[in-house]
């Protein structure tokens, strides 16, 4: 099969690619990483459209820190995400995750902006920024503005993007000292969708997990936040937390998983987290 | 002459040795020449149309809009190649009774599966070809699709075919002996239902054709991705109804075929049909999506068996009932009642045992057809054989090893015909058993893993015995009426400068066949392998051929070249004994120079041999032949199949709370006789598990009750990846088939024969503390939970 037609335009500035952006009035769509909106392309799965390349905007690339916040911008690859030190420090989980997607030729192009605004919901990357309480930092050709995470994804592939805006980077909160993050998945094949994944996050001292956060992927249209398993934690009552995923989680049935099956597994991956974040929290 | 196989020291030694291929370099380099490589003055592409329904009446083809497309040169459908190519019909006279219908090019009047081509468009590229396919308005008046195997043949169920008056393909019972009076006196029976996932081999480069046709030859030139040239050729010559000598087939390098491109595929006989009626050079590649949904599938297969065994567990009889779907068409020309065929042959197979019942039912469905899939039949027979022994082993509390050795047939009891009919010369299961065991320090792992047991963590050991079909004779096809043949070619020629070229009939599709005829060659005639070029894939240039399927590209390819090549050599030495003056027996041949037999003082270098004979012919005697190139043609005869035996185990862990099972290393002990290159047996042997391990655990091809494929596409459909795979231990036992010189059998399929086996065995093993039991392939992780009983609904 081949490719879709698509006009193609590289961006010189970011302002440039915004002003394309919205006088393209929703013909056209950002290329970044391409993993994903370029493999659709090719099997037409997606229209006509036009590309405005931002790989070359070097602006929206990288890791800084900010105080109590570190700020990783769109463009930074994946495999960034797996390496930068100040990453492993501040936001574990986004180091752990990135390992999870997909294989490392993949990780060297794909962005995490890419990843948020395509909004996969077996995607690890957007579990993590609701786990993790990241804020998006969306702009336009005239705005700036900042999303919580939890209200950016809106459904299948759907964000609070407007048509004419971009992501310009993520702020996320840095961990505690107490804070332990953990991500899992189950995957039949390493680097595939995974069937069910979850990102937790809580303040360990000794067996208690507080302010502990769970978002699950791969079990709903958007990352899925488990608020009765996270008081039940909170509570501290782990076979509580597992009963209450039967009723935070709807998860859907596909050609790789039943609904029931992706329940149960919900159920040991988060037994598992508990007790890795419970290890690693007794260990320091 | 004869050569010295036992001495690893002997001049020439190249058969037996690890020879890097000749093609490595050149394919690693990216200098690799398949047909979409090739570029022709004139090329058009075409695309095709394909149903997007199971079954379905084709009203009306709207081709207008698609007609004046950019770039679009014409759109024909199936009524347009009605004139130009004739329908065909797979079926073969040795499997009484089978039946199919008359299968198109291009649909005509019916699609009859999600994938059937019902028009093709040609254009200046691909792109405009699949623009142009986009605009293509078909109407269709939905049929009732027949999807489910088990009730293919109730009366309630449609007809695909009426004309057929039944869903029925082909249906054959082998009995022998008193099975049912076996099974009542039995101390212990077991029964179980198996079923294998329908499942396709997914080869890196799709399937390819460039057909090219010059009216001013009356010749039509196929660039074609095939494992059978010869095939291909005489296919095409009668369906597009052309002389065979006016079709040449040109097989160059193939990524990948695994038993998929051995058949006729209704969209590249359309390609060559196309060709043919527009005088241009047309060029069609698969692309993945319709790759999933028309390249052949194959083992959707479900099995009942019983096995009786007395109270020492040897073996009485085994009772077998296959039923499998094999798709709206029988496939051409081999047909698809040959995989349910197998099945029948080869349960039981490495077993002594001599009372045995086995019925296959082979029906139609809406589905993509199947065919023949790298081991045909055989990763089916040998995991219900195998599941059925473990089970009754069980039951009669004896060890799998054990009862293994209680029952395989002895090694010193061939000739040995087996229950259904099969003659084995010489096979080793006793050697291989015991060689597995003490590889795999089978005691050791059998303490590691009841100490595991009581930490919680489920491990398993999985045996699975098989027996291989290699060296085919005219037995499997021609004896059907198929212009397929069983014998093969060699014609090896030396050069003035002393080098060496063979062209052979069987072909290279990346295994490695080009590496082990320039071994044979160099080693028959006596030069260094570098010095040899091969040459296949040819119809106008190789001897004829059958081309390399069912693993006979080493034992029937390699005894030609072989033959070819010392045929070659005593050629030269008798010109050599000429210009020398010395009796030809005298001499030898040894990397590329003549040397005395004795001591092997070397007398003159074959470039100046050819030099003399090429060049100044005038200074040898007159009446001196001087055929510096020879050929040779083998076809086996003493026996219909070079049969191979083997082992495999599997040690895997499976996490009872996920249903995840880890693979955790893999041996298989195998006998293919002799061994030509060992680097690139073993490679065949881990390659043809990983596809059996992909039966096993990953692959399966998916369809809703209305017989649409859901998983078409690499995502979705999980091949075995590398990092799944386990570490893999292969040894060998050497039992060359006294047929032929050469003493080769194949190698090509034993991986994938016995590694479903040897994993569902595995995993039931660790289970069987839980009580659970697997029989239905692929072994998913939620079908391993639902045997546990930890998912209900």
């Amino acid at each position: 099969m081949k490719a879709t037609r698509v006009g193609y335009w590289r961006a010189d500035s970011v302002e440039a690619a915004l002003g394309a952006l919205r006088s393209a009035a929703g013909s056209a769509q950002l290329l970044a990483g391409g993993q994903s909106l370029v493999a659709s392309l090719n099997l037409r799965l997606a229209d006509e459209t036009n590309l405005i390349d931002i790989n070359g905007l070097t602006e929206l690339e990288g890791v800084s820190d900010e105080g109590d916040r570190i700020r990783v911008g769109a463009l930074t690859r994946h495999r960034t995400l797996e390496t930068a030190p100040l990453v492993a420090s501040s936001a574990p989980a986004l180091a752990e995750a990135a390992v999870l997607i997909a294989h490392a030729a993949i990780r060297t192009r794909g962005t995490l902006g890419g990843s948020l605004a395509y909004a996969d919901p077996a995607a690890e990357l957007p579990a993590c920024m609701v786990a993790l309480e990241a804020d998006i930092v969306a702009r336009s050709a005239d705005d700036r503005r900042r999303i919580p995470a939890e209200s950016f994804f809106e459904g299948l592939f759907q964000t609070a993007l407007a048509e004419d805006e971009m992501i310009e980077a993520v702020e996320v909160p840095k961990a505690g000292p107490l804070e332990r993050q953990v991500v899992l998945e189950l995957a039949r094949r390493s680097g595939d969708y995974a069937m069910v994944g979850l990102v937790l996050r809580a303040d360990v001292e000794g067996h208690a997990l507080a302010r502990s956060r769970i978002a699950y992927f791969g079990l709903g249209a958007v990352p899925v936040l488990a608020r009765g398993a996270m008081s039940a934690l909170e509570a501290g009552d782990l076979d509580a937390a597992v009963a209450a995923l039967a009723q935070d989680l709807d998860p859907p049935s596909d050609l790789h998983a039943s609904a029931e099956y992706r329940l149960h597994l919900a159920g040991v991956l988060l037994r598992r987290a508990v007790a890795r974040a419970r290890a690693e929290g007794g260990s320091t | 002459m004869r050569l010295d196989w036992g001495n690893p020291d002997r001049p020439n030694s190249y058969i037996g040795r690890s020879v890097p291929r000749p093609n490595a370099a050149r394919l690693v380099e990216g200098r690799g020449r398949y047909v979409d490589d090739i570029v022709l003055p004139r090329m058009l592409h075409v695309a095709f149309v394909r149903s997007p329904h199971a079954h379905a009446r084709i009203l009306r083809i709207a081709t207008d809009e698609a007609q004046s497309a950019k770039g679009v040169r014409r759109v024909f459908t199936g009524a347009d190649l009605c004139d130009v190519c004739s329908p065909w019909v797979a079926v073969l006279a040795h499997l009484k009774g089978i039946k199919s219908a008359p299968q198109h090019p291009i649909a005509v009047e019916r699609a009859t599966w999600t994938g059937e081509p019902v028009a093709a468009v040609v254009a200046e590229t691909r792109a405009a070809a699949e623009d142009g396919a986009a605009l293509v308005d078909v109407d269709y008046e939905v049929l009732p699709a027949v999807v489910d195997m088990e009730t293919a043949l109730d009366p309630a169920t449609p007809l695909i075919h009426p004309d057929l008056g039944d869903n029925l393909t082909f249906q054959r019972l082998h009995e022998k002996g008193d099975v049912d009076a076996i099974f009542s006196a039995a101390s212990h029976v077991v029964e179980a239902t198996f079923r294998t996932g329908r499942h396709t081999g997914v080869c890196l480069e799709p399937r390819s054709i460039l057909a090219e046709w010059n009216p001013g030859e009356r010749q039509l030139t196929v660039y074609h991705s095939t494992q059978a040239p010869h095939m291909m050729q005489s296919v095409l010559a009668k369906h597009l109804d052309l002389p065979e000598s006016r079709v040449r087939v040109i097989c160059g390098d193939v990524g990948g075929s695994y038993g998929i491109k051995v058949h006729v595929y209704p969209d590249e006989v359309a390609t060559a049909a196309i060709a043919r009626v527009m005088g241009r050079p047309i060029k069609f590649i698969a692309d993945r999506t319709e790759s999933f949904a028309t390249d052949i599938h194959a083992r959707d297969h479900r099995i009942t068996g019983r096995i009786a065994v007395d109270e020492n567990g040897k073996i009485l009889a085994i009772d077998i009932d296959d039923l499998t779907g094999i798709g709206p068409y029988s496939v051409y020309p081999r047909t698809s009642a040959i995989e349910g065929n197998q099945v029948v042959n080869l349960c039981g197979g490495p077993y002594d045992f001599q009372t045995y019942r086995a019925q296959t039912t082979v029906v139609l469905q809406n589905k993509t057809p199947t065919c023949q899939y790298r081991a045909v039949g055989h990763p089916i027979a040998c995991a219900v054989t195998e599941g059925l022994v473990d089970m009754a082993a069980e039951k009669v509390g004896l060890d799998p090893v054990e009862m293994r050795r209680r029952n395989l047939i002895a090694d010193d009891a061939y000739p040995y015909t087996s229950a259904a009919g099969m003659k084995f010369e010489a096979l080793s299961h006793h050697r291989s058993l015991e060689k597995l065991v003490a590889l795999m320090d089978y005691k050791g792992l059998r303490a590691e893993q009841a100490q595991l047991r009581e930490r919680g963590v489920y491990r398993g050991i999985g045996i699975a015995s098989f027996i291989e079909l290699t060296n085919p004779s005219p037995f499997m096809y021609g004896i059907g009426g198929a212009r397929i043949s069983a014998q093969d070619g060699c014609t090896v020629r030396m050069d003035p400068d002393g080098s060496v070229v063979a062209l052979s009939g069987v072909t290279e599709q990346g295994q490695g066949t080009e590496a082990i005829l320039a071994q044979i060659v160099a080693e028959a005639v006596g030069v260094e392998v570098g010095e040899v070029r091969i040459i296949t894939g040819d119809t106008q240039t190789t001897p004829y051929g059958g081309g390399t399927w069912a693993s006979r590209g080493a034992g029937i390819g390699g005894e030609a070249a072989l033959q070819a090549g010392l045929a070659l050599r005593a050629n030269i030495l008798e010109v050599a004994g000429a210009m020398l003056q010395a009796k030809a027996d005298t001499l030898d041949i040894r990397a590329g120079r003549i040397v005395d037999s004795n001591g092997g003082i070397e007398r003159m270098d074959l470039a100046e041999l050819g030099r003399i004979v090429y060049f100044r012919g005038d200074t040898l005697p007159r009446e001196l032949s001087r055929e510096m190139v020879a050929t040779r043609h083998y076809i086996t005869s003493e026996y219909a199949f070079a049969f191979t035996n083997g082992v495999q185990a599997s040690w895997l862990e499976v996490d009872v709370e996920t249903g995840f099972v880890k693979l955790l290393k893999h041996w298989c002990v195998e006998d293919c006789g002799r061994i030509i290159n060992p680097m690139l047996v073993d490679e065949q042997i881990r390659g043809g598990i990983v596809q059996g391990i992909g039966g096993a655990l990953y692959e399966e091809c998916l369809y809703d009750g209305d017989g649409q494929l859901l998983n078409a596409n690499m995502a979705d459909y999980l091949v075995p990846m590398a990092a799944e795979m386990p570490d893999m231990v292969v040894g060998h036992v050497e039992t060359p088939t006294a047929e032929s010189a050469l003493g080769a059998k194949g190698a090509g399929e034993a991986g994938t024969a016995g590694a479903p086996g040897a994993v569902m065995n595995g995993i039931n093993d660790a289970l069987r503390p839980l009580g659970a039991r697997l029989t239905e392939m692929p072994f998913t992780p939620e079908r391993v939970l639902r045997a546990l009983g930890k998912l209900t609904k």
